[in-house]
């Protein structure tokens, strides 16, 4: 990690860390009597270990030659690292609470392991620990790649990706004891929400500063996603984590919005979250790595400017859809149907794009697993986008939600959409980073592919079925006008479905135990790259035949 | 004058078409545009270009 790091770079490192080291010890001293002193002394013991592994390599020989001829990938390598455990830790964690929905003793008596308190790490160690890092490490690749142009900076790339995992330990460490500001995806509390705003800030300026160098003259599209990603990520999580601490020794703080002002800001953040989190940075990735997998150009670049345009316009406005039929004014509620409905339009241009895009091509997604990852993500956006526009109408939200349909919407789009755009991506990215001619196995790529396939499908239909039971259940009246079933009946006939969903998961997580294997294997022994091939896509053009499963 | 809750949903109703629009419009204009179909050619092209240094 410090091998490309000079001396006066290895030095800001250790300010930097002594830095983080005393505001750590702040914490500590000051939350003696709280749990934000455990997360003190976490910060110091973690930056002790930084620090440790800094002074060790301090004296490694210095890079030598001109920097700025290469490209900066040691950043994108670690954060592919950081992606994968955490993709095991998130998904080991949505097993888990999915069996303690149906068998609750998996619960063993334990607070820190009740659902309430497992299932945030489960949606912040895959959202923010899985997707996160993958967002962090390929737009560091893509943005070099497109700009034609190192990364403007050698110690703020590690500062972002540190800095950000700190925040993810943080978040997570705090569930299991009990901090939290009980905000949807917005769970940290003050101190890690400040310390995310800088990491963040500086990760703005970072790729502001790339693309200022850039040999291009045009920004080619995926880097408007990721910016997109950058700045709106920035300023949802200011807003929505406006707080008052109780005290600077104290974890708990009040958010300075009341009532429904805050129900709105907060679905207004969580719905852009899964706009511009879960969707904007992945559809960089969907620009700029299906195209160079299938080494053709995307079908039509004006389209994926409309398409650009329209989401970052339109979802803005879709967050009342989560408040139908509560205090929100209706007017609001109407706007949020609305522009959810006219969402349709550019996410189907994007995944329309996409599959347009292999047009003549469709024998490269027979033959190459890592492709079909890309291709079955972008059908799974169409059909999301499709069943979010759906679900938003007030008439039909007022059967799906509350509703494991939801749930099972969520997970289309998660593990169908984001997780398979994520490992077509890394299994394109993998070998060239680490200059290998392919993945170490193919059969493992093709074997993660059905895994991945068939976890997300069983999980789907489960929450799909399971779903519209239960909101039926929920709506069916007596002739006498009483409720049919009890909230238990409803739980009873949930029951199979809650084993399905947890067999579709634990499918899932093998298949990402499968990908963690093959690319750290690729990592160490993978076939070594043609030098002059280093960074070309393994399905080249003049491959007039491209070997089954490759 | 007093802004309360009509004022900014009348603000909002009749401003907040406007500007949406006049942005679509925009956006619209700047990718039709003649002049910049060989830009937009030349950037869908480029990523396949070889790669491996700046």
């Amino acid at each position: 990690m410090v091998a490309q790091l000079t001396k006066p770079e290895r030095q800001e490192c250790i300010v930097i860390v002594l830095a983080v080291l005393a505001l750590g010890a702040i914490l500590a001293i000051a939350g003696i009597r709280d749990p934000l002193g455990v997360h003190g002394l976490l910060i110091v013991a973690l930056c002790l270990g930084a620090l440790l592994y800094l002074l060790n390599r301090y004296n490694d020989p210095e890079p030598t030659g001109d920097r700025s001829t290469v490209y900066y990938d040691d950043p994108t390598r670690v954060g592919i690292a950081f992606t994968m455990v955490w993709a095991i830790f998130g998904m080991f964690m949505g097993v888990w609470v999915a069996a303690q929905l149906a068998w609750p003793e998996l619960e063993f008596g334990q607070a820190w392991s009740g659902f309430g308190r497992l299932r945030p790490s489960h949606t912040t160690g895959v959202i923010f620990g899985f997707g996160g890092n993958a967002l962090i490490a390929t737009s560091f690749h893509v943005v070099q790649r497109t700009s034609r142009a190192r990364l403007a900076g050698n110690v703020s790339p590690w500062f972002v990706l540190f800095g950000y995992n700190l925040f993810c330990i943080l978040a997570v460490t705090g569930y299991f004891m009990g901090i939290t500001q009980s905000k949807e995806y917005a769970e940290p509390e003050w101190y890690a929400d400040i310390w995310l705003v800088v990491v963040w800030v500086t990760y703005l300026i970072l790729y502001l500063r790339t693309l200022a160098r850039r040999k291009e003259p045009h920004i080619y599209v995926s880097n408007w996603y990721y910016l997109a990603f950058i700045v709106v990520v920035a300023m949802l999580h200011i807003v929505n984590n406006i707080a008052v601490p109780v005290s600077l020794g104290s974890a708990k703080s009040y958010i300075v919005w009341a009532g429904v002002q805050d129900a709105m800001i907060q679905w207004w953040y969580g719905h852009n979250a899964v706009a511009f989190f879960l969707t904007a940075g992945f559809l960089a990735m969907l620009y700029y790595y299906l195209p160079k997998r299938a080494n053709r150009p995307i079908f039509s670049y004006r389209l994926s400017i409309l398409g650009f345009w329209g989401i970052t316009f339109f979802y803005m406005w879709a967050g009342s859809h989560h408040l139908h039929y509560t205090a929100l004014p209706h007017w609001v509620q109407t706007l949020g149907v609305t522009f959810s409905v006219m969402l349709l339009v550019p996410s189907w241009a994007s995944a329309g794009n996409a599959l347009m895009t292999l047009r003549g091509a469709w024998h490269k997604v027979r033959d190459d697993a890592t492709l079909r990852f890309m291709v079955v993500a972008a059908i799974f956006y169409g059909l999301t986008t499709f069943e979010g526009s759906f679900m938003a109408i007030r008439p039909v939200n007022a059967l799906s939600h509350y509703t494991d349909w939801t749930v099972g919407h969520v997970h289309a789009g998660a593990l169908g959409w984001v997780a398979l755009i994520t490992f077509g991506s890394l299994y394109t990215v993998v070998p060239s980073l680490w200059k290998r001619s392919g993945m170490y196995s193919n059969k493992l790529v093709e074997v993660h592919f059905w895994l991945s396939l068939a976890g997300t499908l069983i999980y789907v239909f489960a929450m799909w079925n399971s779903g519209i039971v239960q909101g039926l259940m929920w709506r069916t009246y007596t002739e006498g006008n009483t409720l049919a079933y009890s909230f238990v009946d409803t739980l009873v006939a949930m029951y199979p479905y809650y084993i399905a969903r947890t067999l579709g998961g634990l499918l899932f997580l093998i298949g990402a135990i499968v990908a963690t294997y093959n690319i750290y294997m690729t990592a160490k022994r993978g076939p070594v790259a043609d030098e002059d091939r280093a960074d070309t896509p393994i399905l080249v053009a003049s491959d007039p035949q491209p070997t089954p499963a490759e | 004058m007093d802004i309360d809750h009509g004022t900014l949903v009348a603000f909002s109703k009749s401003w907040g078409l406007f500007y949406l629009i006049a942005m679509a419009i925009a956006v619209c204009i700047y990718t039709f545009w003649p002049r910049n179909r060989k830009k937009f050619t030349d950037a869908k092209n480029s990523i396949l270009r070889k790669d491996d240094r700046p």
